[in-house]
């Protein structure tokens, strides 16, 4: 926002160049958030049909590409249905409500050191306020639609979100006590110089934990499989949006999807160095700062794991979603809470373990060895099975 | 009117209970069954599941139609399984008549019973991933279950509904080439579904958590409720008609009888259903293999030698069992040796008493086990409703 | 056990309650008398001789050209310990009949007793839940009798096309609302 006020002439009185620069911003980040999901969409089919061995949307233009522009479109011009005894403003309402809180969060996302929208001083404290919004649409969109199943989903999603809620806030103050800030941006220069530096590969046993902890919780909120029970298809029919039809199921969809992206960009800015490149080098192309796509490569590569996760795993039982969020992630988010703080004050350890320095640089490569080793070990295990096929 | 037998009626629930309507539409109630649901929460404190929807009058058909005639409206019952109904609906009248067909056609009938088995496992495990949540597997087998549906085509020219058991034999001779292509499927088989299978769901983690122990069905329970085939040897008894009363002369082939193990949990729960069924594809591949040596050195036959000119078979009646794969399917046929048409036709379809058990596998359960149980016990609406 | 000495010993038991036997047939059958099938059915399971623990099939059918004309039950037996199989058959009036219920025995027999209701009209005496299992709650009358007739109206509704219509597709009109036509077709005339 600030990038934007300054653009403006001085001329220009003070609170017109504020409110310009406040709906440039807000134009340019809806803009962002609604074509967004209509490419994970296309993604997530084309993933999905690779993963289920056949080929997905090809139709629509070249590859299929305009499949999910006509799913919009033809989302858009629906009839909207209100079913008989729904509570018609509450039923309007509740779409409005996720999506609004899915956006909210655009707002203090940093995607490089100026393009933020702004750059709060309580940034990470304000995602999780506004991200757990959602929550409540989701409960008037189950309570509104006067039907048992949405009523289900409903109540399934609330006690979801709360119970997931806990362990990620745990984890958030890991990091916020190593930067020292709530403000998003000062988390990221936290990590500048490297990949080492990277929250990810900090105190190293812990903090990878404490990714695994916040990933896993974030797929929770934001009701992605194997915790997609508040919707789950093959029991609540489609969980709290069952009655919705039209536009109004098209922004539960863009809600889902947004809120898929806010998570992996929190989870990236937390842990993966925002937009900080592995390398320092890395960072500047000449005058131009590749901020932004270090930022969505990280933010875009988690999307693709949980799209990944989804077509893999089977669903959890309400039970057993409780059981993992209880009794598993939050003792250790809270184990790592008290070692975490512990070690920032104790002032050896302050500034990380001593191997802190290299941790990362051999993890990361060691990583990425082993994507490649399983991609290499799938296509000879597919090539093999072929050849005995033919023998 | 009052329901003992369920154990509630819909004036006495309590104030903190309600009653769930799942289905007819439903997305996981295998076809259109309904189930009323006393839920307390998440928890299911009594089922009754309602059927019928689904109801075409096979047996009142049967009665108006002569005894060839009986058999498209037996492929409709189990449409997934089509070849295991008109099958045993062929030996219930060659019983009847007397007729023994020869054993180039018998061996016909085991390959077309196997790939059947196979291909209605592969709906079976496929469609128990998806109701878990798992979609990936679901797609993978019904990819496979295609090849086998090619082969049918190939062989009948129907993919679904084949009319292909006829009284005293099969409809077609199997193709030139037949014998290679089943070999090729089941090196497929072999190669990629069966092991993909494993190791994508039933070796899953959560899968496992999510079915061991759940519905859990004791031997005894299982025979009072005459469940049979793969939901029976879930529960440990490991009968299995192929073995214990042989037809088509199974007798001459190697194969194991799979049974649940419990190896996660009791035996008798909703994995080893399930369980059972994936291990018996592979049996059903045994089997093959050695039913297309056999046929490729058998002497070929006329496949319609013995079809009668006219089914008109004497006074007499005959209940004929076979092993379909979802279980013992049994036909009861009348005929009065004056007409053409059976008298009375009465089928006794293995999902009809599977289903019957339900209730009492459901109490105590989570809404999202109600799924799982509808699943493993792998119930086909057509045959109950018939 | 062959069929014979299983006879024999429910004969032993029950004796001229069990009222005939037919050996010749291909799945030998003895007829008992519809008081004590329940009683039978006790014994035939807990008998350790006989050991039926398995109901494979109950089955009803109408023989109104019989002399009486009867109604039958069929049970069809199995024992998993014996491997030996054995049919009882109840007779029954075509008019109010009833027989005891074996569910107790087997439960199984709760949901074939059920159809048999459903579809004969034969009513189970002491069955905990008999309600029509296959056709709507509202039926009238039971299809599988053999002097079942189509009713022309269900609820109100035609459930056959009524004479008129019959005649206009037979001379080549379209039948149907608006778009849609019910012309049978092989009565569309050619131009």
């Amino acid at each position: 926002m600030d990038l934007v006020f300054n653009l403006l002439p001085a001329a220009v009185p003070y609170w017109l160049r504020v409110g310009l620069a406040g709906v440039v911003c807000a134009v340019i980040l809806i803009t962002l958030m609604a074509l967004g999901p209509i490419a994970y969409v296309y993604v997530e089919t084309k993933i999905a049909g690779f993963m289920q061995d056949r080929i997905g949307p090809k139709r629509v233009g070249p590859h299929g590409l305009l499949q999910t522009v006509a799913d919009a479109l033809k989302l858009m011009f629906k009839e909207a249905i209100y079913p008989a005894g729904a509570d018609k403003l509450l039923f309007i309402l509740a779409p409005c409500l996720v999506v609004v809180g899915a956006f909210l969060s655009f707002v203090v996302l940093p995607f490089s050191s100026r393009l933020q929208a702004v750059d709060l001083n309580v940034g990470l404290f304000y995602v999780v306020a506004v991200s757990s919004i959602s929550t409540v649409g989701l409960i008037m969109a189950g309570w509104a639609s006067n039907n048992k199943y949405a009523l289900f989903g409903a109540m399934r999603s609330a006690a979801q979100i709360v119970s997931y809620e806990i362990p990620a806030v745990m984890v958030l103050l890991t990091v916020v006590m190593m930067a020292g800030s709530l403000s998003l941006q000062d988390i990221v220069w936290a990590q500048a110089g490297g990949l080492s530096r990277w929250f990810l590969f900090r105190y190293f046993p812990l903090m990878p934990v404490a990714f695994v902890i916040f990933f896993t919780a974030g797929l929770a909120e934001c009701n992605r499989a194997p915790f997609d029970i508040p919707e789950a298809e093959s029991e609540l029919v489609a969980g709290f949006h069952t009655e919705y039809s039209g536009f109004f199921f098209a922004m539960f969809f863009l809600a889902e999807y947004t809120e898929m992206f806010v998570v992996s960009v929190v989870a990236s800015v937390l842990f993966l160095g925002g937009w900080m490149a592995p390398l320092p080098m890395l960072q500047q192309l000449g005058p131009v700062g590749l901020g932004p796509i270090w930022l969505l490569a990280k933010a875009w590569s988690l999307v693709f794991v949980m799209m990944w996760l989804r077509w893999t795993l089977p669903r959890l039982r309400v039970d057993q979603l409780m059981y993992v969020a209880w009794k598993v992630l939050l003792p250790i988010a809270m184990v790592l809470v008290v070692v975490v703080g512990g070690l920032v004050l104790w002032s050896p350890t302050a500034s990380g373990f001593p191997w802190d320095r290299w941790a990362g640089w051999i993890l990361a490569p060691l990583l990425v060895a082993y994507l490649a080793y399983m991609i290499v070990a799938a296509r000879r295990w597919s090539a093999r099975r072929t050849r005995e096929m033919a023998a | 009117m009052s329901n003992p037998a369920y154990g509630w009626r819909v004036d006495d629930i309590d104030t903190d209970e309600m009653i769930l309507n799942m289905g007819p539409q439903h997305p996981s109630t295998h076809g259109v069954l309904r189930i009323e649901l006393r839920t307390d929460g998440e928890v299911v404190r009594a089922a009754r599941p309602h059927i019928g929807y689904l109801h075409r009058c096979f047996e009142k058909h049967a009665e108006s139609v002569d005894y060839p005639g009986v058999i498209p409206y037996t492929d409709r019952m189990d449409y997934v399984a089509s070849m295991g109904n008109s099958l045993g609906y062929a030996l219930a009248v060659e019983k009847l008549m007397g007729i023994e067909v020869s054993p180039y056609v018998q061996t016909i009938r085991v390959i077309m019973a196997e790939l059947q088995r196979i291909a209605s496992h592969c709906i079976a495990v496929g469609t128990y991933g998806m109701d878990i949540g798992a979609f990936t597997p679901f797609l993978h087998l019904l990819r496979d279950r295609e090849k086998i549906l090619d082969l049918f085509e190939w062989t009948c020219g129907a993919r679904l509904l084949y009319n292909y058991n006829w009284v005293g034999g099969v409809s077609h001779d199997v193709p030139d080439g037949f014998v290679k292509a089943v070999r090729q499927f089941l090196r497929e088989f072999d190669a990629i579904t069966y092991p993909e299978m494993i190791d994508l769901l039933i070796k899953n983690k959560i899968f496992i958590k999510r079915t061991a122990g759940i519905g859990v069905c004791s031997p005894e329970l299982a025979v009072s409720y005459d469940l049979t085939g793969p939901n029976l040897r879930g529960s440990g008894p490991p009968r299995d008609l192929r073995r214990d009363e042989p037809y088509l002369g199974y007798e001459n082939y190697e194969f194991d009888v799979v049974v649940g193990e419990g190896k996660f949990g009791p035996r008798g729960s909703c994995f080893d259903r399930n369980w059972v069924r994936a291990l018996e594809m592979k049996e059903s591949a045994k089997i093959l293999h050695q039913a297309v040596d056999r046929l490729e050195k058998m002497e070929h036959t006329d496949v319609h030698e013995k079809v009668p000119k006219r089914v008109k078979p004497a006074k007499g009646e005959v209940y004929a069992r076979s092993e379909a794969p979802r279980g013992q399917l049994g036909y009861y046929i009348v005929a009065d040796g004056t007409g053409i048409n059976p008298y009375r036709v009465k089928v006794k379809s293995p999902c009809f008493t599977a289903m019957s058990i339900f209730h009492v596998l459901a109490n105590g359960m989570y809404i999202a086990d109600i799924i799982a149980l509808i699943g493993s016990l792998d119930v086909v609406l057509g045959e109950i409703d018939r | 056990m062959d069929a014979p000495s299983i006879h024999g010993r429910l004969k032993d038991r029950f004796g001229e309650k069990i009222v005939a036997f037919q050996a010749e047939a291909l799945q030998p059958w003895a007829v008992v008398a519809p008081d004590v099938i329940a009683e039978v059915a006790v014994f035939a399971k807990s008998d350790a001789a006989l050991a039926f623990d398995n109901l494979l099939c109950l089955s009803a059918v109408d023989y109104p050209k019989e002399d009486p004309p009867r109604m039958e039950v069929v049970y069809h037996l199995f024992s998993y310990e014996h491997r030996h199989k054995f049919v009882l058959k109840v007779h029954l009036p075509r008019e109010g009949a009833h027989v005891p219920t074996v569910e107790g025995t087997w439960a199984v027999a709760n949901w074939h007793e059920r159809e048999a209701y459903d579809l004969f009209g034969i009513v189970f005496d002491g069955h905990s839940d008999l309600r029509r299992i296959l056709l709507p709650d509202d039926w009238v009358g039971h299809p599988l009798r053999k002097d079942w007739v189509d009713p022309d109206f269900y609820n109100g509704m035609h459930v056959k096309p009524t004479p008129q219509m019959a005649e206009r597709a037979m001379a080549g009109e379209k039948i149907g609302v608006g778009p849609f036509d019910f012309t049978p077709p092989n009565r569309h005339v050619d131009e």
